[in-house]
C-alpha cells in the first residue's frame, strides 16, 4: 500500500512537478501553495478552488502534512516550549520566546544530533534522524503564535548544516513570495561550522549566520566540540572573512561562558584577535548545567568583565538573557525527558 | 561527512580488499608524512564532495590506507567498493588533531572507528595502551590478529549481539563500567559513531576522568 506523503513543506517547483505528474492545470501548483502557506486550513478537502478531481488525486497520494504539538510548557517569563512528535516515535522541541514586541521561534533541524558537544543535552540522545523541510516549517506554522512570529532562529535540536538540503528548502518556503514571504533578514541559521555546508549556505541563502564558537583555542574547542578535529575554527573564520557582512546580512558568534574554562582575559584577547576584521556580534550565553556535565556557568561579575573587555576592543558583544529556565528551555532537555518517559 | 573538493590530488589505488562482508581497506602509495590518528578527505572524482576517513595504515608503511564500510544508501562508499586496483581516487593530504602519542592511554573504538588505533599501533605507539573494540557481530573485529599480536592481553573485544570465548559480551560502555581502576592521568581516545562516543565520554566523566583527558573523534 502506498504511503501518503505530506504536501506541507513542498516548494513551488516541487508542486509544479507534482501537478504535471497528475496532469492537472499548471496554475494548480500556485493554488496549492496558497492553501498550504497563506491560508488557515488543515486539510486538502478545504482547498475549495481546486477541482474535485484535483482534490481526489491529492487526497489519494498525500496528506496535508501538519503535525500538532503533543505537549506545551509555559515559563513564568512567557517562553513556551512545544514538543512535536516525529516519525519512529521520537520528539523534537520548539521554543517560542517573546521579548518586548518580538516573538522569536527557535526551531529544530534534526531529531537528536551527531555532533556530540560536551555541553549539549541533545547530543546525549544521539542522532535519530533528519527532519524534512515540512517538519521544520511545521514548527512555526502549527503553534498558536504563528501569525505573530517576528523572527526565526535555527538553534534548536540538531546541526542545520548536517541537514542542509532540508534547511535550505525550509528557508525557501519561509521566504518566498509563494510561501510565507518572510524577510530572510528575520531568519538566523546557527551552525557549529561544517565548512562545506557553510560555503553552500553562504552562496545559496540570504539568512543571517551564527557560528557556535565557545572558545578561540583549538585544543579546548576540541574537548568541547569534537567537530573541531574535522573542521577547525581557524578555517571557519578564514572562510567567513572572505564574505562581506557589512550590509544587511549579519554574522554572529555564540559563546557559552563556562566558569573557569573559557572566561579568562586570555580568551577575550584571543577572541578579539581572531574576529578582528569581521563585522560581527558576539552573543555571550549563560550556561545552565545539564545532567552529567562537568561544566558550570561563570559568575555575573566575570561575565560582565568578559563582555566589557570585548566591547572595549570594538567587538560588539551582548549577553543573551536566559529564558524559560523553569521549563527545560535549553535545547534537548524536554525531548530527552519525553524519551526517558517513553522508555519507562 | 561531506567536505570540499578543492584540495584533492588524484591517486592510483594499489590496494582494494574486502576484509569482511561490506568492509573494505583501500590504499595508494603514501606521498606525505602524517601523524598516526590523522585523516584524509577521499573522493571518487574531482567534482563530487569527498568524505573524511581516518588513516588505518602506519606512518612508515609504503601505502596510505583507509577502512570503510559500505553504506547502501550512500553516494561514495558503494562507488569506492566497486573500484579495483589501478583505478583512481582523489585524496587530500593527511590532517587533523586526533593524534596518538607515546603516553599511556585507553583507545576505545566501535566498528570502523578502530582505524586510527590500528594506525597508531602500526606506527609504534602500542606501549602502555589498552584497546577496547566494540562491535555487533563477531566478524567485525577488523585487524583482530594484528591487534592481538601487537597488544596481547591489552586488547579487549566486546560484542553486543553474539558471543564467543575470549570476547566480552555486551557493549564497550558495559566493559568500561566494570573497570575498577581507570587512571585519571591517562588519556582516553574515543573513536566511532556519535551515540557511543557521547555515552562513553559521559561514562568516563562519571568515573572521575577529567574531560580534558578525553579526546573524541566522531564519525559524522
Amino acid at each position: 500500500m502506498e504511503t501518503k506523503t505530506p504536501l506541507f513543506g513542498k516548494t513551488l517547483s516541487e508542486l509544479q512537478e507534482l501537478v504535471a505528474e497528475y496532469k492537472l492545470p499548471k496554475f494548480t501548483a500556485k493554488q496549492i501553495a496558497d492553501w498550504l502557506y497563506k491560508k488557515d486550513i488543515t486539510s486538502i478537502d478545504e482547498m475549495s478552488n481546486l477541482s474535485k478531481k484535483a482534490r481526489e488525486l491529492l487526497n489519494a497520494h498525500h496528506t496535508f502534512g501538519l503535525i500538532d504539538p503533543t505537549e506545551t510548557k509555559i515559563s513564568t517569563d512567557g517562553t513556551k516550549k512545544y514538543l512535536f512528535p516525529t516519525e519512529h516515535g521520537k520528539f523534537i522541541e520548539t521554543a517560542m520566546i517573546p521579548f518586548k514586541d518580538r516573538k522569536t521561534v527557535c526551531v529544530s533541524s534534526q531529531v537528536g544530533c551527531k555532533m556530540g558537544c560536551l555541553f549539549c543535552m541533545t547530543g546525549k540522545q544521539g542522532f535519530q534522524g533528519q527532519l524534512t523541510a515540512g517538519e521544520i516549517v511545521n514548527q512555526i506554522r502549527n503553534i498558536p503564535e504563528r501569525d505573530e512570529v517576528t523572527n526565526i532562529v535555527y538553534m534548536g535540536m540538531g546541526e542545520p548544516f548536517d541537514n542542509l538540503d532540508q534547511v535550505l528548502k525550509s528557508v525557501e518556503v519561509l521566504t518566498s513570495e509563494w510561501g510565507f514571504a518572510m524577510s530572510p533578514r528575520r531568519i538566523t541559521v546557527s551552525s557549529i561550522g561544517i565548512i562545506p555546508g557553510l560555503i553552500r549556505f553562504l552562496n545559496e541563502c540570504e539568512a543571517h549566520l551564527a557560528i557556535s564558537l565557545h572558545t578561540p583555542f583549538h585544543e579546548e574547542r576540541q574537548q568541547l566540540m569534537p567537530v573541531q578535529i574535522a573542521y577547525p575554527l581557524e578555517q571557519i573564520i578564514e572562510h567567513i572573512k572572505e564574505w562581506d557582512f557589512s550590509g544587511q546580512r549579519r554574522v554572529s558568534f555564540e559563546y557559552i561562558v563556562f566558569g573557569g574554562l573559557n572566561d579568562t582575559p586570555e580568551h577575550a584577547k584571543a577572541l578579539i584577535k581572531m574576529l578582528s576584521g569581521i563585522k560581527c556580534r558576539v552573543n555571550l550565553i549563560r550556561f545552565h548545567p545539564i545532567p552529567g556535565t562537568p561544566l558550570h556557568g561563570t559568575d555575573e561579575k566575570t561575565l560582565q568583565e568578559f563582555k566589557d573587555g570585548l566591547n572595549n576592543r570594538g567587538i560588539l558583544t551582548t549577553i543573551r538573557a536566559s529564558r524559560g529556565v523553569d521549563i527545560y528551555a535549553a535545547c534537548g532537555l524536554l525531548s530527552t525527558k519525553a524519551l526517558l518517559n517513553q522508555k519507562k | 561527512m561531506q567536505t570540499s573538493t578543492t584540495d584533492l590530488i588524484e591517486q592510483t589505488l594499489t590496494r582494494h580488499e574486502e576484509i569482511s562482508p561490506g568492509v573494505f581497506v583501500i590504499g595508494f602509495l603514501r606521498q606525505h608524512d602524517f601523524k598516526p590518528g590523522q585523516a584524509i578527505k577521499l573522493g571518487i572524482d574531482a567534482e563530487n564532495p569527498p568524505r573524511i576517513y581516518s588513516i588505518c595504515s602506519g606512518n612508515q608503511d609504503d601505502e596510505l590506507c583507509v577502512l570503510f564500510n559500505v553504506k547502501e544508501d550512500g553516494f561514495l562508499t558503494p562507488r569506492l567498493a566497486a573500484l579495483q586496483v589501478g583505478d583512481s581516487v582523489f585524496a587530500s593530504a593527511p590532517y587533523g588533531t586526533f593524534i596518538g602519542t607515546d603516553d599511556p592511554a585507553w583507545w576505545i573504538a566501535t566498528g570502523t572507528g578502530i582505524a586510527p588505533f590500528r594506525s597508531m599501533l602500526r606506527s609504534g605507539q602500542g606501549k602502555h595502551k589498552q584497546l577496547v573494540h566494540g562491535v555487533r557481530h563477531l566478524n567485525q573485529f577488523y585487524f583482530e590478529d594484528e591487534l592481538r599480536a601487537g597488544l596481547g592481553s591489552n586488547y579487549h573485544c566486546c560484542c553486543s549481539a553474539e558471543s564467543a570465548d575470549g570476547i566480552h559480551s555486551g557493549r564497550v560502555t558495559a566493559f568500561l563500567e566494570a573497570q575498577d581502576s581507570l587512571s585519571k592521568d591517562w588519556k582516553y581516545y574515543i573513536c566511532g559513531q556519535a551515540t557511543m562516543a557521547v555515552e562513553t565520554r559521559d561514562l568516563l566523566i562519571s568515573k572521575g576522568i577529567p574531560f580534558g583527558n578525553i579526546i573524541t573523534e566522531i564519525y559524522f
